[in-house]
């Protein structure tokens, strides 16, 4: 816990510095008749997070925050193999989302998740499954006219929208 | 006695059948899309103003009304349940919503939540009759100096909520600005802070994405890593008697509610300030003033009354400006007086002598929107309980595949999905350490006013800081913002030195 603490405040002190920079691509200083340039507000504010994480790197040294005085695991090791898969499947979701839309991502990861994450038996896993993007399909497309992105798959739904819209 | 002679004629014409069928049926619309996490009551009535057309003006807006009351109760409900803020405006009831529902207390925290945005409501509502023009000047009194001065008091109030670790809330807030700043710079136009050259960027980063992504994805990955030891969600068990129970229970946290029913009108009424600043307030003060500050945060039912009536109160509150002087005070009032000049009805002083008899309709049927949202809200309570008893496992793919949805629906595009991704796991990883994160949501809600009001008051101003305090509104705000920021660390400081003389 207590190095996990000074990498990210050091991480985070590097973020700020990248955001100081980045908004320095604008006028960070005062234009006559027209206020403060466009850059300075999240300038200054970005400024404001690096002197944030000088003071928590202060705390560590100085053993202030209850983290950096703990000495536990950052990860809890029975929990980080189901975390990473998790992020895995959401990571691998939202990328085939792109080539296979949501229609047939969601399925396939809610199949994976309760099946095999949550090991539950079949008729349950598949019935989650098929209802989730049924359900998504009225609620959005129908009801709300919002069209989810289906990739490569739109050319299915043509008789869909044929029938309900 | 001519306000109470109006009103009855409003009555009149908002128990008509028609009317009354569509307040119902508004509520219980704005009910569900308020609890969809992602869509909130402006999403709600923009989507909906379309279908208005099928009935004549004042059915219409009557109706668009109900969804907007409606989606406020609603926003209450996946905050509790699922921790996931269903709109901007219920962000502060998940701080003690959900730590009740996990201890098996979801039950009295949506009963509370109804009972406080019922009295949130019907308080607002009154003092809308009663001061309706009076309140309407006071407004206009607000500049963007009042205006950015009550944004420090908001972010003031933060700091209290943040915990004992000032530099990480600090931070908090200030990354969140600093995000709310991407996009284009709202007073040259110029793209600002396009991170490689991403298009996705040009539209900013909308809060919903930060929301979900630390709410929905950081909170799941939360609850996996703290429920392999077997831990389950706490069950909640429900009858009749519970409810009454609870209904009882409300009179303990009257005053908060009525506090937080004052604030969040008076907050509403302001131009451009609306409930979300109004519902943060209510819980700072809330959290202030209580003998027991330290049990807020871990489920303390004070903190959803609070922010619950203020958010109802405020919704009521920003819809004052709108008629009165057709400055909206919300979003969501934005897209009623839209639909409003749709219809012919132009906002404004004139509204109430020429349209005499849609005001006071409109008036009366707030009344009845908001008891009609209530008795909904209380019939479908089971219904969210039952969610609770889902296995973990079912629930969760679930609220990741909502998330998904949900962040999709506002903006359309697959940028925000992976922002949203990204947000979620560093959220948790920074959770991890004691990071508070809700400063960080809340600033990034309210980041666009506060730059432009800053800068407007800095252009009239020639540069000078002082006019935020000279002018007297600005300046009283100001001074108890100050306070605010100065108490947290004062406190610290005491018990510091309390904690080095033992």
């Amino acid at each position: 816990m207590r190095r996990a603490e000074l990498v990210m405040a050091l991480a985070l002190g590097v973020l700020s510095a990248y955001l100081m920079v980045k908004s320095a691509e604008l006028p960070i200083g005062w234009i006559p008749r027209e206020g403060p340039g466009g850059g300075a507000f999240p300038f200054w504010l970005s400024a404001g997070m690096l002197v944030c994480c000088v003071f928590i790197v202060l705390r560590w040294v100085l053993r202030q925050s209850p983290v950096s005085r703990s000495a536990e695991l950052y990860f809890n090791p029975a929990a980080r193999g189901t975390v990473m898969i998790v992020i895995i499947a959401l990571t691998l979701m939202i990328g085939s989302i792109h080539i296979i839309g949501i229609y047939f991502a969601i399925p396939l990861f809610l199949l994976y998740y309760v099946r095999v994450i949550g090991r539950h038996n079949w008729l349950l896993s598949l019935g989650v499954s098929i209802s989730a993007p049924v359900i998504s399909f009225f609620f959005f497309e129908i009801a709300l006219h919002i069209t989810l992105p289906k990739g490569y798959s739109e050319p299915l739904f043509y008789p869909l929208y044929d029938i309900f819209l | 006695m001519e306000t109470l002679d109006l009103l009855m004629l409003g009555f009149g014409i908002a128990l008509e059948p028609l009317n009354l069928a569509l307040v119902f049926f508004g509520c219980a619309l704005g009910l569900f899309i308020g609890a969809m996490p992602g869509l909130g009551s402006v999403n709600g009535v923009a989507i909906l103003l379309p279908m208005t057309f099928l009935v004549p003006p004042t059915g219409a807006i009557i109706f668009l009304a109900a969804i907007y009351y409606g989606a406020m109760y609603g926003g209450a409900i996946s905050s509790i349940m699922l921790g996931i803020p269903g709109a901007s405006t219920a962000v502060a009831t998940t701080f003690d919503g959900r730590p009740l529902a996990l201890a098996g207390k979801a039950d009295q925290a949506l009963i509370t939540a109804a009972g406080a945005s019922f009295i949130g409501g019907t308080v607002s509502v009154v003092l809308f009759t009663l001061f309706a023009p009076p309140l309407a000047e006071v407004a206009l009194a607000f500049g963007s100096a009042e205006e950015f001065a009550l944004m420090m008091l908001a972010f003031a109030t933060f700091i209290g909520l943040g915990g004992d670790d000032i530099p990480k809330t600090l931070f908090s807030i200030c990354i969140g600005l600093v995000l709310s700043a991407v996009g284009l710079d709202i007073i040259s136009g110029e793209p600002r802070l396009i991170f490689g050259g991403l298009p996705g960027f040009f539209h900013g980063i909308n809060f919903l994405v930060l929301a979900i992504g630390i709410y929905g994805i950081g909170e799941m990955l939360w609850t996996i890593e703290s429920s392999s030891d077997g831990v389950k969600v706490s069950q909640a068990s429900f009858g009749v008697g519970r409810i009454v129970l609870h209904l009882k229970g409300l009179k303990n946290t009257l005053k908060t509610t009525l506090m937080g029913s004052l604030l969040g009108y008076f907050v509403g009424i302001l131009p451009a300030a609306g409930a979300t600043p109004g519902s943060i307030m209510a819980y700072g003060m809330a959290k202030t003033m209580s003998k027991d500050p330290d049990s807020f945060g871990k489920g303390n039912i004070e903190g959803v009354a609070a922010p619950e009536s203020a958010n109802n109160a405020a919704s009521t509150g920003s819809m004052l400006p709108m008629l009165t002087l057709g400055i909206p005070g919300s979003p969501t009032t934005a897209i009623l007086l839209g639909g409003m000049v749709i219809w012919g009805l132009e906002p404004g002083p004139m509204l109430f002598v020429e349209h005499q008899d849609f005001v006071w309709a409109l008036i009366a049927s707030l009344y009845v929107a908001n008891l009609a949202a209530m008795l909904i809200n209380l019939a479908f309570i089971p219904a969210f309980i039952a969610i609770l008893r889902t296995p973990f496992t079912i629930l969760a793919p679930i609220i990741f595949v909502l998330c998904l949805v949900g962040g999709y629906a506002p903006t359309q595009s697959l940028h925000d999905i992976w922002l949203m991704l990204i947000f979620g796991v560093v959220g948790y990883l920074m959770r991890k350490l004691d990071y508070p994160l809700a400063p960080a949501v809340l600033a990034i809600v309210l980041g666009p006013l506060a730059e432009t009001s800053m800068r407007q008051a800095l252009i009239m101003s020639d540069g000078s800081l002082m006019i935020f305090f000279e002018r007297p509104i600005s300046g009283t705000i100001m001074g108890i913002a100050i306070v605010l920021f100065v108490l947290p660390a004062a406190k610290i400081y005491r018990s510091s030195i309390a904690r080095k003389n033992n």
